[in-house]
């Protein structure tokens, strides 16, 4: 069957197996940036954006997705069309700047869950921040630097930069 | 109990005159960008499942549902009608395979003993494992494996492979399995132990150090003034790394056997997948692309052989990724321990005697059993060394549960555990202060102790004079950042909750001595960046990153002109692999060897450009100066000329590196807790972690490394457990059955490393990676008697627990005479 929706900005008509869910449909299709950590909704390792909010790719029936906007890590990062260099958004910048990515397994889905917060409310507490990435599992931080991360992307994101160009300008956060 | 404020007699120790000073180093000590940082946060393709191979098939196993039993016979014949199934592997003699054969390859794979631990060696793990056994020893063990065109396809045809049974006893509990008459789980004739393996009493291996005799222990608890004593039940733990383990195998144009996979031992893996597979080791090649974090236990070879085998047989290439549920039960466990100790100690607080008595269930195979084992000895005893006797005896157990295996800590969490609970028994019997018992106790710069030469990894040890021990430093940093003299005692109470602080001291090491090699190779480019290899193996912990920044600063280049490729066991040179805490140290000399060695030559070809003696030249800042700083050629220069102009070469280095020296890092951990009396519930409220790990060569990231630690070790101490029904079964293999800390469960960490600089390191490093997962058992046990005098010798330490103690304890009070905190 066909599935007609926009992902990350374009839209798509895809060819899906009825029944199959997104982390599969998206792993099929190549798109490897939504990590899969348990297939039980436990994890929010494979978390996506679906109209903006946050949801765990395992637990959503790609059919559902008709008429709807899909957000993936793919989408989040853009790339310099000179360098080919990533071009990270506001939150993955400083993922890495916080050191908040040690295995890095985690964090695609902790990225998504993080701008789904920081979309929502721009000044979020540590208790605020706390909540929205509860169903981000990581065995490897402590999620220490990963509350780092949030609040200081958060404070880039108020000073109106989502998307930190670190080569050139002119490449936008999507692909 | 006194709860004197402490007031330590001696001034903080001054800042040792280290020759490192993060001011004159430009890439070592420095926050640089994580090499691999972007590319993962950014979500590219970087893991062993991130790629999908035309005409891959996908194996699944068939798992006993029996904890014990032997395989008579395998029917696959409706499982080979299946669709798309295309390869089944079955076990070799006497079990009868009955097989159709249509368009699938059925093989019964050869019968060859092997340990799954990916150690060095000979490996010092017993040979009880074969690929497909006639005996199952465990629920989830497995029994055949379907290879198919997709999971789901493969997944329907283990259902239909039927099994026949004869059902054996099983016995689950770590005592009784060595009782005379309990079910023997390893009659294999082919069984080859380890050290003190006694089979037919389910004793996978056993030691005994009686350091400096008997007579003398036994003598050091007479003298002793008081004798404590306490038994410790510690359960099973998983590492649950988010990605679970995964392989993917295919044939290359050499028809040689290609395997990325989850692994930490790159060479390890080939070595024991070429024994199992009976192919020489010149035919596999193993990658490790990035890993989703291993903790230990993915240093075992379970998955590797499994596809090999099939792309072997088919010619196609094979994944395996194991379920959640399989990581639990399939892949390796933390080794649940009885411990027991005995400590005598001198009225001044002085420890005079140790005795340590551990059985270690190793589930039903002994993978790690005999180091697991040792290192519970060699990781704790040597911490309290001015002792005039220590025992260690150590047995490991074979039952019929999850197998145990390499787990950051290693042995060592489980001992730390039971001797840190029972130091504060102590401190409170002699009226002393918690901390001020282990500053009095613990080892020093320029100590040793009989430990370190007595117990090594399965064998004797190496003997060792420490240079670095900062842990007076992180006891004093620790009491004061959690304020313990004005709350050490004081029990502050807001109605049915009570507050307590509590500590523990401990110690690691860094690589096992004089075993563990690591090995680099660098290579000059000609815009002046190097390629480095390195066989070590980054788990995601930032060795890469770490290697970059020590090549860099030797080379005096910005840390992202070292590229680094590491673990492809056709292109990077040997490494024992991720473990044991030995990477930055081990590792991190071999590739300061070799850029070392790289810098000279990069001289000497400069010294040919500007006809000068190498000695009358220095590298400053990506290139070659004279001494009196009028003449210089630039890194690009140097090779662009060596390349392609005069007596042209590449300019390359290599460097090894082994240690008879393992420096403990050490660590002391500080814990405010909140009980409530009425529910047992306990709040962890603040964690302050000091570790002197010598030199931070990436400070943020070794933070992490403590952080992630602590984080790991508060679920070890306050959820995480295996349920098993009464056949074996684990109830719970799922993250949402299985409790691993969230980010609503994680109390504010503090982590502080303490200056710090050990002379055998890289640039002054020792390791960071496992000690500090040891402390957050201990330290809150000891918070909880802080808080509301009770004494937890278990963990998981549940509301159900705290709750009992606080009865028992209740009532005891009452009987005595004295307010109880709680009623009974």
């Amino acid at each position: 069957m066909k599935v007609s929706f926009t992902f990350n900005d374009t839209p798509v008509a895809w060819d899906i197996h009825p029944g199959e869910v997104l982390i599969e449909t998206l792993r099929r299709l190549g798109w490897y940036g939504t990590k899969r950590g348990c297939n039980t909704g436990d994890c929010g390792t494979c978390t996506v954006r679906i109209d903006g909010t946050a949801v765990n790719a395992c637990q959503v029936f790609t059919a559902s997705l008709d008429g709807q906007s899909l957000q993936t890590i793919e989408g989040l990062a853009g790339r310099d069309v000179s360098t080919g260099q990533a071009v990270l958004h506001a939150v993955q910048e400083n993922f890495v700047r916080s050191a908040a990515v040690q295995c890095g397994f985690c964090i695609p889905g902790m990225v998504m869950s993080s701008v789904a917060l920081l979309n929502e409310n721009p000044s979020p507490t540590d208790a605020d921040i706390r909540r929205a990435l509860d169903g981000n599992l990581c065995s490897c931080t402590g999620y220490v630097k990963i509350f780092d991360a949030v609040r200081a992307a958060a404070e880039e994101m108020r000073g109106g930069n989502a998307c930190i160009a670190r080569a050139s300008e002119g490449a936008g956060a999507s692909r | 109990m006194s709860h004197d404020t402490f007031r330590p007699e001696f001034p903080p120790e001054k800042a040792e005159p280290v020759t490192l000073d993060p001011k004159t180093f430009s890439q070592v000590a420095q926050n640089v960008r994580k090499v691999d940082g972007p590319g993962l946060a950014a979500g590219r393709p970087a893991y062993v499942d991130d790629i999908m191979l035309p005409h891959m098939l996908y194996a699944k196993i068939l798992a006993s549902p029996h904890a014990h039993a032997r395989v008579l016979s395998i029917d696959v014949s409706a499982a080979e009608a299946m669709p798309g199934v295309r390869c089944i592997l079955v076990p070799p003699d006497p079990v009868k395979v009955t097989t159709r054969q249509e368009n699938v390859i059925t093989w019964r794979v050869p019968r060859v003993t092997h340990t799954t631990a990916g150690q060095g060696y000979p490996e010092p793990s017993p040979y009880d494992s074969v690929l497909l056994d006639c005996k199952v020893r465990l629920v989830g063990d497995k029994v055949a494996i379907v290879a198919a065109e997709s999971e789901r396809e493969a997944i329907e045809a283990t259902r239909k492979i039927k099994v026949e049974y004869e059902v054996l006893e099983p016995v689950f509990d770590a005592e009784a399995t060595m009782e005379p008459g309990a079910p023997v789980i390893h009659d294999q004739a082919d069984f080859n132990g380890v050290l003190g393996s006694n089979p037919n009493r389910n004793i996978a291996c056993e030691m005994l150090a009686e350091l400096p005799d008997a007579q003398t222990i036994e003598e050091a608890f007479k003298e002793s003034d008081v004798v404590i004593e306490g038994r410790f039940d510690l359960g099973y733990a998983q590492h649950c790394a988010i990605e679970p383990h995964a392989s993917i195998s295919w044939l290359d144009e050499n028809h040689r056997l290609v395997i990325r996979t989850t692994t930490q031992v790159p060479w390890h893996a080939r070595r024991i997948t070429a024994r199992v597979l009976q192919i020489p080791e010149r035919r596999i090649r193993i990658i490790k692309p990035r890993i989703g974090g291993g903790f230990g236990s993915k240093q075992e070879v379970i998955l590797e052989y499994i596809v090999g085998a099939v792309t072997l047989r088919t010619g196609r290439p094979c994944r395996f990724v194991m379920t959640r549920s399989e990581v639990f039960v399939f892949s390796r466990t933390r080794h649940p321990f009885i411990v027991k100790y005995r400590i005598g100690a001198k009225k001044d607080g002085m420890i005079h005697a140790i005795d340590m008595d551990a059985i270690q269930n190793t589930g039903a195979y002994g993978s790690h059993a005999l180091t697991v084992l040792s290192c519970a000895g060699s990781k704790s005893l040597p911490l309290y060394n001015k002792t005039k006797g220590v025992r260690f005896h150590g047995r490991s157990v074979y039952t019929n549960l999850p197998i145990g295996g390499a787990y950051r800590g290693y042995g060592g969490t489980q001992a730390a555990f039971a001797i840190e609970v029972l130091m504060d028994r102590l401190a409170g019997v002699l009226g002393m202060d918690p901390c001020a018992i282990r500053l009095k106790n613990h080892i020093r710069e320029g100590e040793t102790s009989p430990v370190f030469a007595a117990l090594g990894e399965g064998k004797e040890g190496t003997a060792q004079t420490l240079r670095s021990v900062k842990l007076e430093a992180c006891i004093m940093t620790g009491m004061e950042k959690i304020d313990w003299n004005g709350k050490r005692g004081k029990r502050f109470r807001d109605g049915s909750k009570v507050r307590g602080v509590g500590m523990c001291a401990l110690m690691q090491g860094s690589g096992i001595p004089d075993i563990d090699m690591g090995s680099a190779f660098i290579k000059m480019n000609e815009d002046g960046s190097f390629n480095l290899l390195v066989g070590a193996t980054d788990l995601g912990t930032g060795s890469d990153t770490v290697f970059a920044q020590i090549a860099s600063e030797v080379l005096t280049i910005p840390h992202d002109r070292v590229i680094v490729t590491s673990s492809d066991t056709d292109v990077t040179p040997f490494d024992v692999g991720a473990y044991a805490s030995s990477t930055t140290y081990i590792t991190g000399n071999a590739v300061k060897r070799a850029a070392t060695r790289m810098k000279d030559e990069i001289v000497n070809i400069a010294a040919e450009m500007l006809t000068v003696d190498p000695q009358d030249l220095e590298v400053k800042a990506g290139s070659v100066v004279t001494l009196d700083g009028k003449r210089k050629v630039s890194f690009p220069q140097i090779c662009l000329r060596a390349l392609y102009s005069q007596n042209q070469r590449q300019p390359m280095a290599h460097g090894s590196n082994f240690s008879s020296e393992s420096p403990p890092p050490f660590a002391a951990h500080f814990v405010e807790i909140e009980v409530d009396l009425e529910t047992g519930f306990l709040k962890v409220l603040k964690y302050v972690a000091c570790c002197d790990c010598g030199t931070a060569i990436h400070p943020k990231l070794a933070e992490g490394q403590v952080e992630g630690a602590v984080a790991n070790g508060i679920s070890y101490a306050l959820t995480e457990q295996y349920a098993f029904d009464e056949g074996g079964r684990m109830l719970n293999g799922s993250f949402s059955d299985f409790k691993i800390c969230s980010t609503r469960d994680i109390p504010p960490i503090e982590s502080w490393l303490a200056p710090s600089y050990e002379p055998t390191g890289p640039f002054g490093a020792k390791s960071v990676s496992e000690i500090n997962i040891n402390g957050a058992a201990p330290a809150i046990a000891n918070a909880l008697r802080d808080a509301c005098g009770i004494e937890l010798r278990s963990i998981p330490f549940t509301p159900e627990r705290i709750l009992a103690e606080l009865k028992k304890k209740a009532a005891e009070k009452e009987s005595s005479g004295t307010r109880p905190l709680v009623k009974a």
